[in-house]
């Protein structure tokens, strides 16, 4: 079994995060319950025939798929891999939408073929004229771990040798409206909702202070009582113990689910760095994406912005990171890196 | 293994369909809506509320079709496979689907705000959710995940369900795919001008495009180990898959069926096969005009002159989207096991460049390779291989 | 005609989102698919609904399109012979 790296990370996302990599020196405030991501300028990236047909999703996903590979030198990865939880609801919305104004009549197809689940996936492939195995997942909080775990596997077990894995949700306009309505208001989310695309190229191939992806691992349902166990049991799978862990990245949204992190958090020492980031980049389905582009950047530069600490911020060093992410107590992942 | 679909709720009523010439394709009746006189489909004659008295569910579920046709199916796989303790191994479930909750969406939308009934379906909006509701009933908690790759999602979930079984990340994974007749896909159909307005007609020369269905179908896939311990009867083996896209356009596949050769070439490298190995080809076969055509001509790129013998069970079923791949696999176990081909109904002419016959009776023959297609929107193209 | 012909255009540029062409980028010659205007197959479906919806006329065949949607003159032409509205 050969080992996984990270050779690139980009995101689109709330925060300046894409135009220069990660800059929070200045971060954008986001107070609404709603925060639409930071758009960069989609022409620079996408033709225009292609580009005409696109909601914000697609043009997110291809556009940070696209840099992602530029980056790690790929021009035609071995696979393609996407996770989506809301899929392309824009255009969802936009069909369902004129089918229901226009009582069945006077439909076009356009906002159907864009509103399938795979379209990013499928964008890409066209773009790049790659034939290469390409999936698309799409299961909740877990479509962007389930995606890439399936890349791990590829390059850990299959003979793959460089793949694109990413996260991406689009908020949409009418749906978000429905789920914030159903959202308890005390208990639950208390970040904005949000949206994002986050690509990485995962590698076979060791370059100079490489970032690895040591393991991944998603349970569908766990107690909170549980957690410390799972987590003990990942931890000492992949031979560390609680102190060997720099640093923690918990996706804490200020829901009364947070109490799974707390129980997480509470295996580490002191000296462990605990990390919470959807205050900035607000919550959604591929969020822990964005938690993924954020230990990469913290690893290649060793820098932790203040914004994203909780308490005080001990380490100098900072070589192995693990990401704990979970929705309203359930899909929980834990995903290791180091250095 | 199990499934629900419009020609049986059960293996035992597939088969005997299927062995019997009996197509599932009906007039529209479950659904409201303006295309009803000019569609034909494949329904599965089981209400939301029978489905759900079946499954023992609490009134007030928030079950969504495609959650309730995908239990009922799940359920029949577990038990078929002599499953009692679902947490005994290291146990996966992986679903796909394309419509996700959009069955209840649809209905519902317009009236989340005002009523307060029909908001339990707002979070069951997502593709992620009837996956969720499946797991949470038979009680797995470990990995769960779902696939949406348009047509060829549920051939991704057993290709995901074997890979994970061969690296070791688990003993044992349910696989499969459902998906319920919805509005929502009957109208984006329409708008492709690709529905038939009579029962399907795959490979045929005359063929005026597809049936939409609707289906579930699970199987359980375990690892050699179990099979030896608990001295289990193996159905079937997964022997090769193989997964290509075709890069040409959103919805079109290529002239010369890129992606749909790939994936068959790819299955038959991976289970170190040989075209001649092969004796009977399950074909996506979707009765459209373009789909046929490069499928038949990527099947004669793959075989040349020696086509195996081949039929789409799409007259059936009807195209069952992301569950279709799920289905076809049972049907290929089954035609391992009865060593039997199913026929292609409603075949006359066939098209003219490709010259390929599909067999349109039922054909007892001994069967040692079933290759199944499934391709879908975006290019994605997914190519299984079941041997004894 | 000529009032049709600018009616279309527009129309075209927004249906199909065509926003890096303007009203006089369009020759009413042009070729709308392939090296013209660069449409394809989708955007046929599209037109077809237009054709519906803004003049009454049904085509059930996508086939049907292709002599139509030559070019913008060819398919003005066709509205002012076949319209219903």
């Amino acid at each position: 079994m050969k080992a996984c790296y990270i050779h690139s990370a980009v995101s689109i996302s709330a925060q300046n995060t894409f135009e220069t990599d990660l800059n929070l020196s200045e971060s954008n405030p986001i107070t609404s319950k709603k925060a639409n991501a930071n758009h960069p300028q989609y022409k620079t990236y996408i033709a225009p025939g292609a580009l005409r047909r696109m909601a914000t999703g697609v043009k997110m996903g291809v556009t940070a798929g696209k840099k992602a590979l530029e980056k790690a030198n790929i021009t035609n990865p071995d696979a393609i891999l996407t996770g989506t939880g809301m899929g392309c609801i824009e255009d969802t919305e936009n069909f369902l939408n004129a089918l229901i104004a226009n009582d069945e009549a006077y439909l076009t197809p356009t906002s159907f073929i864009q509103s399938t689940h795979n379209t990013v996936g499928a964008q890409i492939a066209l773009a790049l004229q790659c034939n290469a195995y390409n999936n698309t997942y799409v299961h909740g909080a877990l479509s962007f771990e389930s995606a890439l775990l399936d890349g791990q596997l590829l390059i850990k077990n299959d003979d793959s040798r460089s793949v694109l894995v990413g996260g991406i949700d689009e908020l949409g306009k009418e749906f978000i409206d429905y789920t914030l309505l159903v959202e308890d208001k005390k208990h639950g989310v208390q970040v904005p909702f949000s949206e994002g695309a986050s690509f990485f190229v995962l590698s076979s191939e060791k370059q100079e202070k490489a970032i690895q992806l040591n393991d991944i691992k998603t349970f569908s349902n766990i107690t909170e009582q549980e957690v410390p166990t799972v987590l003990n049991e990942f931890l000492a799978e992949n031979n560390y113990k609680p102190k060997d862990i720099d640093a923690v990245i918990c996706g804490n949204n200020g829901s009364v689910y947070d109490s799974y992190y707390s129980k997480a958090r509470a295996i580490f020492p002191i000296t462990t760095s605990q990390l919470h980031y959807k205050h900035l980049f607000g919550e959604y389905f591929t969020a822990s994406a964005m938690a993924l582009y954020l230990g990469v950047y913290i690893l290649k530069n060793q820098q932790i912005y203040d914004t994203l600490i909780i308490g005080d911020n001990s380490k100098n060093s900072i070589k192995t990171i693990l990401l704990y992410n979970q929705f309203n107590g359930r899909d929980h992942s834990f995903i290791l890196l180091s250095l | 293994m199990g499934i629900i679909s419009a020609i049986g709720n059960s293996v035992c009523e597939n088969l005997e369909a299927l062995l019997a010439s009996k197509s599932g394709i009906s007039s529209l009746s479950s659904l409201q809506t303006h295309h009803a006189n000019s569609i034909k489909v494949g329904e599965v004659n089981l209400t939301n509320t029978q489905l759900s008295d079946v499954l023992n569910l609490p009134k007030n579920n928030a079950f969504t079709r495609t959650a309730l046709l995908g239990l009922h199916a799940a359920k029949q796989a577990l038990l078929n496979a002599n499953i009692t303790d679902v947490n005994a191994y290291k146990t996966g479930f992986i679903s796909s689907t394309s419509v996700g909750g959009m069955d209840k969406t649809e209905m519902h939308i317009k009236e989340y705000c005002s009523n307060k009934e029909a908001q339990k379906y707002i979070n069951s909006h997502h593709a992620g959710d009837s996956t969720q509701k499946m797991a949470d009933a038979i009680g797995i908690t470990g990995f769960v995940t779902t696939i949406s790759t348009a047509c060829s999602s549920a051939a991704n979930a057993i290709m995901l369900g074997a890979r994970l079984i061969k690296a070791g990340t688990l003993d044992r994974v349910i696989v499969g795919g459902v998906d319920p007749l919805s509005k929502f896909t009957i109208n984006g159909f329409k708008t492709l001008m690709i529905l038939s307005d009579s029962n399907c007609r795959p490979f045929d020369a005359n063929r005026t495009g597809l049936n939409l269905g609707e289906a579930a179908a699970y199987l359980v896939l375990e690892s050699q180990e179990i099979v030896d311990k608990e001295n289990k009867k193996v159905l079937g083996y997964l022997a090769g898959y193989g997964n290509a896209n075709d890069a040409f356009h959103q919805t079109a596949s290529s002239q010369n069926g890129e992606g749909a050769y790939l994936a068959m070439q790819d299955a038959l490298k991976k289970g170190h096969l040989v075209p001649s190995d092969i004796s009977y080809i399950n074909a996506h076969g979707t009765a459209t005009a373009n789909n046929d055509i490069t499928e038949s001509i990527a099947i004669r790129r793959v075989f040349g002159n020696t086509v195996p013998d081949f039929s789409s069970t799409k007259a059936f079923t009807g195209h069952t989207l992301a569950a279709a791949g799920a289905i076809e696999a049972v049907y290929a176990v089954l035609a391992l096991q009865e060593n039997v081909i199913f026929p292609n109904l409603n075949f006359k002419t066939p098209i003219a460049t490709t010259h390929l016959h599909p067999v349109t009776t039922v054909k007892r023959k001994e069967i040692h390779n079933v290759l199944s297609n499934s391709f879908g929107f975006g290019g994605n193209c997914s190519t299984l291989i079941f041997s004894k | 005609m000529s009032n049709l012909i600018q009616e279309l255009k527009e129309n075209i540029i927004e249906l199909l989102n065509l926003e890096e062409f303007s009203v006089e980028d369009i020759n009413d010659d042009d070729a709308l698919f392939g090296d013209g205007l660069g449409l394809d197959s989708i955007d046929a479906l599209e037109l077809m609904v237009m054709l519906d919806k803004d003049y009454g006329i049904k085509l059930t065949d996508p086939k049907e399109g292709k002599e139509i949607f030559q070019s913008i003159a060819v398919l003005a032409d066709y509205i002012e012979k076949n319209r219903a509205k």
